[in-house]
């Protein structure tokens, strides 16, 4: 079956279409909107937003979070910045160009219409935190401040020392608290979303865990908000904090919601290379390094000299080298192509020799120490605590590790998936970032949704259902779901094999990094599906999970997270085996240029790849959403 | 590295809780102490025994998830830094290591060295906020905000609200992070409007769980970010200037 996609995308001028569209979308009268309830499913930056501002508004939200408080979802661990098209510094910066860059970046496999929405309310999103006391870094005038960051030519970046996700959540975190504690938004912590009830086609509710007391509950509502973040934990090894998950929007796919682009993944630079086997995680180094560092390796292949030891007649500043234009500062794919490359090649450093450096000796010598400190300071201690190497005195050694996806539930103009009444904000839809996502412009797309795009839009679907009751929740709709969440939380237990869900976790990231990671080939792909259905089978039959579905069970949680990632895992390396050509973060190997460079290809792949369930990942069906572009011309990315 | 552990086990809130002696193998000094924990976990798993429940998610040390008792230290022997970036190095081959969760009444246990630190969050909605409804806010460089303020402001903001100051707190006080909070909005110029209301609110509702202060000063040795005892100061004299200041408003209202 072919799934009828309609991405609602309104007629008009790219510059007035949002404005225009503001005023025909269908409004909610202020003393209606308490008559609506609405979901909404996470607390970082798009769900903590979009819960505080739609509560202002005056819906009655329910808030849920798996973590014990809302302050704590990963948008906290952003360092860099948030892009914003102020134009504060007058160098060339426009809502025009954010547009322009964001889409060229996503390598021309994003809807222009989405992106440049994103770019006008970038706007309001920096006015938004100043007004909650974010403490963006200042000039000495008091005027905000701004740095540079990957894939763009002007200053546009706002931040807060290095931990710029921190103070944005933090703001919206306590937006957030102002309306729990007026009583307007009914919060839920410690409790996991574990399926999405559907009625005669609409979103009507969810059904969660109690992680504490491992209560099955089901709450029901007018609409449902997942925001719920990406999947990059599929790779075992990622930039994601460890209960990261992929589950919410999986079991919303598997109840009917169409995937788009899984396959695009971002594979972030800067990251510490992993040091041993046992690593649990990678720990990200801001992008803004390379506004200050240079990333260089020998010039000779198994070099094993100390980096200081290497004069620089035999360096290799391999990205000052082919991109001269951009330099350090190429957007992340090509930056971390490159660096897998040398890798490949021999070049690497460290013990583990999986690594390049980035070199801070020429900016400490022009700028000073103290200087770098204050733009880095935190980003430094944090690398020494980790590697027990001092940054200030020896360069700091990075490896690209997978870090943000791009691919997530498809969403109409509305932010609304194919399902009604069901969205999908932040990380977990697709729709801005194409197939590359720039820098500092996570936190942008996160807060955009939440604040300014989705208390619109979900007025428009909920006007015309004034006066129609909630579902309730022990209608069969709901308790149909709720005894197939009991009976798969159960089930976990009653296994009793040898080998705990991490194993089976770790084993599955080494395949998708191997095969469906930064390059990509067919026979690769083919093998990922054979080896993951493979071993998905000897997890259902070995999995140990101890303990009672009754109380607080980390191991438990864990389990069906990684159950959901087996699935997921099958449908991005079939996604990637049919993208026949490189575009974006990834390098499909039988698609380059004669000089190596990614070779895209829009005649055949200018589309939006959007699945359909169908019972068995493997066998999933494609719908295609052609891309059209009016205002950017598609050209082939060049930094040189 | 091999090392004898003792972790506290609690199998629930109201059930007792005991500490029982688990052997740590072939540990690796590049390890953080969290992944030691993972690869105890592994190995009691295999054994049949339900692993140690402790909360950690990001293991940056910036969401404030983790948080341990480390031979009677919050978040260990490394100063300025949480338990998730602690490492094994810090360790020497055969030491035994006493793993305890944060003990405080405002802070109950949920398992193991799992612990419920909502009663943050209380504080928080009882103030901690500027009040800004979505798309109220005019131009940001309309505010100007002097360098150094920000600077200060964002000392108090890197806050990760992880309890390591109850925790090490004789009284089980919670002076420094509702301080950090009331400092992180009251400095700017954007918080002005609400810093009296705030000061009071946020204080009273912080005395309703937790201790009070005698300026011992284990707080801030605990702080993974190394928050000043000077906010504390700033907010207990903010807290007395309010008593007044909001007693005029309301005399003022009539």
């Amino acid at each position: 079956m072919v799934l009828e996609l309609d991405a609602k995308i309104p007629e008009g001028d790219l510059d007035t279409l949002w404005e225009k569209h503001k005023f025909d979308m269908k409004l909610v009268n202020p003393n209606n909107k308490r008559k609506f309830d609405v979901i909404v499913v996470g607390t970082g930056l798009a769900g903590a937003s979009a819960a505080a501002s739609l509560a202002e508004l005056g819906y009655n939200v329910k808030a849920f979070t798996f973590h014990d408080s809302p302050r704590r979802a990963h948008s906290i661990a952003a360092q860099g910045g948030i892009n914003a098209a102020k134009n504060y510094h007058g160098d060339g910066d426009s809502v025009f160009r954010l547009f322009y860059d964001t889409v060229k970046g996503g390598d021309y496999r994003s809807r222009e219409e989405n992106v440049y929405r994103l770019a006008e309310v970038s706007l309001n999103i920096i006015d938004q935190a100043t007004a909650q006391g974010v403490p963006f870094a200042r000039e000495y005038g008091g005027k905000l401040d701004n740095r540079s960051f990957g894939g763009a030519q002007v200053s546009r970046t706002f931040y807060a020392r290095g931990q710029t996700g921190q103070q944005l959540l933090l703001g919206a975190y306590q937006s957030l608290a102002r309306v729990v504690g007026l009583g307007q938004v009914e919060m839920h912590t410690r409790t996991e979303m574990l399926d999405v009830v559907v009625k005669d086609g609409r979103a009507v509710g969810i059904v969660t865990r109690n992680l504490i007391t491992g209560e099955i509950e089901s709450h029901s509502a007018h609409a449902v908000v997942l925001a719920t973040g990406g999947y990059s934990n599929v790779y075992y090894l990622s930039t994601n904090a460890m209960a990261c998950n992929a589950t919410a929007i999986w079991r919303a796919h598997r109840r009917g919601a169409a995937f788009a682009n899984p396959c695009y993944t971002q594979i972030h630079p800067t990251c510490i290379p992993s040091a041993e086997e046992f690593q649990s995680k990678l720990t990200l180094m801001s992008e803004s390094l390379r506004n200050d560092g240079r990333i260089w390796v020998s010039k000779k292949a198994g070099d094993d000299r100390k980096a200081n030891e290497i004069p620089e007649n035999e360096r290799d500043y391999y990205l000052e080298r082919r991109y001269p234009a951009f330099g350090n500062l190429v957007p992340r794919d090509v930056a971390s192509r490159n660096a897998e490359a040398m890798i490949n090649e021999g070049k690497g450093v460290g013990p583990l020799k999986n690594g390049v450096y980035l070199d801070f000796a020429d900016s400490i010598k022009r700028l000073g120490e103290d200087t770098i400190r204050e733009r880095y300071g935190n980003l430094f201690e944090m690398y020494e605590r980790i590697t027990d190497e001092n940054p200030y005195e020896v360069p700091m050694r990075i490896y690209p590790a997978p870090h943000y996806t791009m691919g997530g539930l498809w969403v109409d103009y509305h932010l609304m998936t194919n399902i009604p009444g069901l969205y999908a904000i932040g990380e977990a839809n697709f729709s801005d970032h194409g197939a590359n996502r720039l820098g500092a412009s996570a936190l942008m797309q996160g807060l955009a949704d939440g604040y300014f795009v989705l208390p619109y839009t979900i007025g428009n679907y909920l006007a015309p259902m004034l006066g129609e009751p909630l579902v309730p929740t022990d209608d069969v709709a709901f308790t149909e779901v709720e005894s197939e969440v009991t009976e798969r939380t159960n089930h976990w237990l009653s296994i009793k094999g040898t080998r705990s869900a991490d194993y089976f976790h770790r084993e599955l990231g080494k395949i998708m990094i191997a095969h469906c990671g930064m390059s990509r080939n067919e026979a690769g792909l083919k093998q990922a599906l054979i080896e993951i259905p493979a071993l998905y089978e000897e997890f259902k039959k070995d999995v140990k999970v101890l303990g009672s579905a009754e109380t607080f069970n980390q191991s438990l949680e864990n389990v069906q997270r990684v159950d959901d990632y087996f699935q997921l895992a099958e449908l991005m390396c079939l996604d990637a085996l049919k993208r026949e050509e490189s575009c974006g973060g990834h390098c499909r190997e039988e698609s380059q240029t004669e000089d190596g460079e990614a070779l895209r290809n829009d005649d055949d792949f200018a589309y939006v790849a959007a699945w359909e369930w169908t019972g068995d990942p493997g066998k999933a069906e494609v719908t295609k959403e052609p891309l059209d572009f009016k205002y950017v011309k598609l050209s082939q990315r060049s930094y040189k | 590295m091999d090392l004898t552990l003792q972790v506290w086990r609690q199998a629930g809130p109201n059930a007792p809780g005991r500490l029982v002696d688990y052997p740590a193998k072939d540990i690796s000094p590049e390890m953080s102490f969290l992944e030691m924990l993972d690869i105890v976990n592994e190995n009691l798993n295999a054994q049949g025994i339900e692993p140690i429940a402790f909360d950690h998610d990001c293991r940056e040390g910036i969401c404030g998830m983790c948080g341990l008792m480390i031979n009677g230290l919050a978040h260990g022997p490394q100063l300025g830094t949480a338990t998730c970036q602690l490492h094994m190095r810090k360790f020497n081959d055969g030491d035994t290591i006493v793993i305890e969760p944060w003990k405080a009444a405002g802070f109950p246990i949920v398992r193991d060295l799992a612990v419920d630190r909502s009663t943050f969050d209380r504080i928080i909605e009882a103030g901690g906020f500027i009040t800004v409804p979505t798309g109220s806010a005019s131009d940001a460089n309309l505010t100007l905000v002097p360098k150094e303020v920000a600077e200060w402001s964002m000392d108090a903001a890197a806050c990760i609200g992880c309890g390591a100051c109850v925790a090490a707190c004789p009284n089980s006080a919670a002076q420094l992070f509702t301080a950090a909070k009331i400092a992180h909005l009251s400095l700017l110029p954007q918080g002005q409007p609400e810093r009296w209301t705030r000061v009071e609110a946020m204080v009273d509702k912080m005395e309703e769980f937790f201790g009070s202060c005698t300026n011992h000063g284990e707080c801030e040795t605990a702080c993974p970010k190394e928050i000043s005892l000077d906010f504390i100061a700033l907010m207990n004299k903010d807290y007395m200037k309010a008593k007044f200041k909001n007693r005029r408003l309301v005399s003022q209202a009539g």
